[in-house]
């Protein structure tokens, strides 16, 4: 199943339309879609054409500079990959426990990340196809769009990504791209004033919380045949939850459930991650597509994010996004709920855990603690390694090190959340090109369509490519007359020129 | 020419400056707490008057003030359009000669160049960057060698030889592929007597020579130049890095 529609048998003969780039999505995509001469539909592709190399050139510079540089891979949950590196890390150096106030610091940090992702991704990206319509007018359809119709609903959302974006600038010393988590610990805790004015404004942001969860939620109770339906495909789930099956975004241990929710492992120390998760590269993308090794690559790829978190866990451990997550646990009647686009809805149960969660850490007096910083035993040998994992805005991150004892990283892997929804967002795109698209006329609105399956997993493209030097690579030089001219192919093992 | 107290002065833009015989330029304007840009000055040391950031005209011609001895009457242009473009056109091949990725370097905050690249205004690096390749020397238990960031000022090369007496630097190579060497058979510091209270340690003005495991544990915020711009700091205390190491 899961690759149907991915190649087709005579390309060449076909129609081609592309998206490109996808728009309202964090980073560079675009979609292939080829149609015969009825609009049948027979190959579409998530393509992803960014480029990047940090696990190459992080090799060979010192370990404690890696929660720093890594970040850069994005400008949109940095602070996941910070946090992560900085776990790595600690686990690199011995260190078994942080201090209480570098954990909640941290914490802090992550749940004002998560808060700001979830609701840049909401309200400034798709409520405008949520609340115009999957095919309204395309110049409306956008941010400034939402603030002209609904002004209320954008500026809420526009002071709930502030406030998140605050706790960052706050916990890592900037908005973007802060140094707050080192390893072993936090260089700073919460200031005094600071937390007085978080704590002033945490209650409205919770309320808004709330009424975000209304707004996504709605939409499915209102319009079940299409919210209910459109890209519906099932899938495996994976997340990190916390000892008591509980949802957490900063720490736990990995567990999986298969399409009818039944456990496929549980409470899995990531460390071992490697033997849990294989990458398969195919030759038209950038973006790897990880599968369970227990179950092989046709059956073992599975979701992350919001929809496997929420159903993943037992419980939530704030009131508010718990009562709401049992709604949503219902409402699947028994079966994990699967639709493409309940992502939004599980997504708003998170900003209003993370909301809830910011109130109750602003409230514990440990988050202006002195005691920042510990030191470990690092583990003996030549090579030291760590690995962090962290629930980041769009799903389970993995960062992997060895340091020398030199001090220097001779081994990076990352695998972010955008690569493990890499198989479900194909997935997803061909179900609602085969639903939506086959033997229509293609339109703007139909095509729209194809990224608001894209957009609901809230794909961030740009830290998703690091893979470097091991992606193969196939280059053809196609004549005015379509006659393929030169064709140049690399496999992983270097680089082998045929002419066509 | 103006006399205060029988103070021999000199002008330093329209504006008198005293100084006592025998100081340079830049010695007497940072006494009197006059700002002129510098990198590889510094008050212990002998004068150097290779980076060229402390260029002025005197009564028209271009010196650098770091090696000019002052002479009653001087008239010196510093704080011009014209000495800060050449300023900023200096730092920008200083940028681009080496590699400054100051995203993701620890001595941001606390860095000279980058200081200076912000006070004079420097918005791009303009150049096309040279990308050299320079692996880091790791081998010192203690210290980190990144050859990336070195703008050949030689402060460690004066300050290992002259002060801590062990000679542990040197410049080796001329013109564009002059480099800073370690003074070992292997060619590695972990192979010399180095260590981390050596006035060598704290002298770079960039993020050359750093203490191992140090990195971020100073936050944003709380670093040298963070909130007062280097125009405003005079002398050369040790850097921050250093003051806070762990």
């Amino acid at each position: 199943m899961s690759h149907e529609l991915e190649t087709a048998s005579r390309p060449e003969t076909l129609r081609r339309v592309a998206i490109d780039p996808v728009s309202r999505v964090e980073g560079h995509g675009k979609v292939t879609i080829l149609l015969d001469e009825n609009n049948k539909i027979h190959q579409v592709r998530l393509h992803i054409v960014e480029f990047r190399g940090f696990e190459r050139f992080i090799q060979g510079r010192p370990y404690w500079e890696v929660p720093v540089m890594v970040q850069r891979l994005c400008g949109i949950c940095p602070v996941s990959h910070h946090l992560a590196a900085s776990k790595a890390l600690d686990v690199m150096l011995g260190i078994r426990q942080i201090t209480p106030t570098a954990e909640k610091v941290r914490r802090l940090m992550h749940y004002g990340q998560m808060l700001q992702s979830h609701a840049l991704h909401f309200f400034h990206l798709s409520s405008p196809d949520l609340l115009f319509g999957f095919d309204s007018e395309v110049a409306l359809r956008n941010i400034v769009g939402v603030a002209a119709a609904h002004p209320e609903i954008a500026r809420k959302g526009v002071l709930l990504r502030k406030f998140g974006q605050e706790v960052i600038h706050m916990t890592a010393g900037k908005r973007v791209h802060g140094t707050g988590a080192v390893p072993g610990g936090v260089n700073k805790s919460l200031a005094a004033a600071d937390r007085a004015a978080l704590l002033k404004d945490v209650y409205q942001m919770v309320a808004w919380s709330r009424e975000a969860v209304q707004i996504s939620k709605q939409l499915h109770t209102a319009t079940p045949a299409l919210y209910d339906v459109f890209g519906n495909f099932r899938s495996n789930f994976m997340s990190i939850v916390a000892p008591d099956g509980g949802m957490d975004f900063y720490h736990g241990a990995l567990r999986a459930r298969d399409a009818d929710g039944r456990l496929l492992f549980d409470q899995v120390n990531y460390q071992g991650y490697n033997d849990l998760i294989e990458e398969e590269v195919r030759p038209w993308s950038y973006m790897k597509f990880p599968f369970l090794r227990s179950l092989g690559k046709e059956d073992g790829w599975y979701r992350v994010g919001p929809l496997a978190r929420v159903q993943n866990c037992d419980q939530i451990s704030s009131p508010l996004a718990d009562g709401e997550r049992k709604e949503f646990v219902a409402y699947g009647k028994g079966q994990p709920i699967h639709a493409t686009l309940a992502y939004h809805w599980a997504r708003m149960i998170e900003m209003l855990y993370a909301a809830e969660t910011i109130k109750e850490l602003l409230h514990d007096d440990d988050i202006e603690g002195s005691d920042l910083m510990v030191t470990g035993t690092r583990q003996p040998g030549e090579e030291a390694e760590g690995v962090g994992v962290i629930e980041a805005p769009r799903g389970t991150l993995f960062h992997h090190y060895r340091v020398g004892e030199d001090d220097l990283v001779t081994m990076a892997n990352l695998i972010v959340s955008t690569t493990h929804n890499n198989q479900a967002m194909n997935t997803a795109v061909r179900e609602v090109a085969k639903k939506y698209l086959t033997g229509r006329e293609i339109t703007e609105g139909l095509l729209n369509h194809i990224e608001i399956a894209i957009r609901a997993f809230d794909p961030c493209l740009s830290c998703a490519t690091h893979a470097l030097g091991r992606m193969p690579l196939e280059v053809a030089i196609v004549g005015a007359d379509g006659t393929l001219i030169d064709e140049v192919t690399r496999d992983h093992r270097g680089l082998t020129r045929a002419l066509a | 020419m103006s006399r205060m107290n029988e103070q021999q002065v000199f002008l330093i833009d329209g504006r008198d400056v005293p100084f006592a015989p025998g100081q340079t330029v830049m010695q007497a304007a940072l006494d009197a707490g006059v700002y002129i840009p510098h990198l590889c000055f510094h008050p212990q040391f002998k004068p150097h008057g290779s980076c060229k950031l402390c260029t002025v005209k005197v009564n028209g011609r271009p010196a650098t003030s770091c090696t000019l001895p002052v002479a009653a009457g001087m008239e010196i242009e510093s704080e011009t359009a014209e000495l800060k473009d050449k300023r900023r056109m200096l730092l920008q091949m200083l940028f681009v000669e080496g590699n400054h990725f100051c995203p993701s370097c620890e001595k941001s905050g606390n860095c000279k160049l980058q200081a200076l690249a912000y006070d004079l205004g420097m918005m791009s690096p303009h150049y096309d960057h040279f990308f050299p390749d320079r692996p880091v020397d790791a081998t010192h238990p203690e210290i980190l060698l990144d050859f990336n960031r070195c703008i050949l000022c030689e402060l460690c090369v004066r300050a290992s030889g002259e002060v801590d007496r062990k000679n542990v630097f040197a410049l080796s190579g001329r013109g564009i592929t002059k480099h800073l060497i370690v003074n070992s058979e292997s060619g590695r510091l972990g192979d010399t007597d180095m260590s981390t209270t050596d006035m060598a340690m704290s002298v770079c003005p960039v993020g050359v020579i750093l203490k191992k495991r140090v990195g971020f544990a100073v936050p944003v915020g709380q670093r040298k130049y963070d909130t007062i711009p280097i125009s405003e700091q005079f002398g050369d205390a040790p850097n921050a890095v250093l003051e806070q190491t762990r």
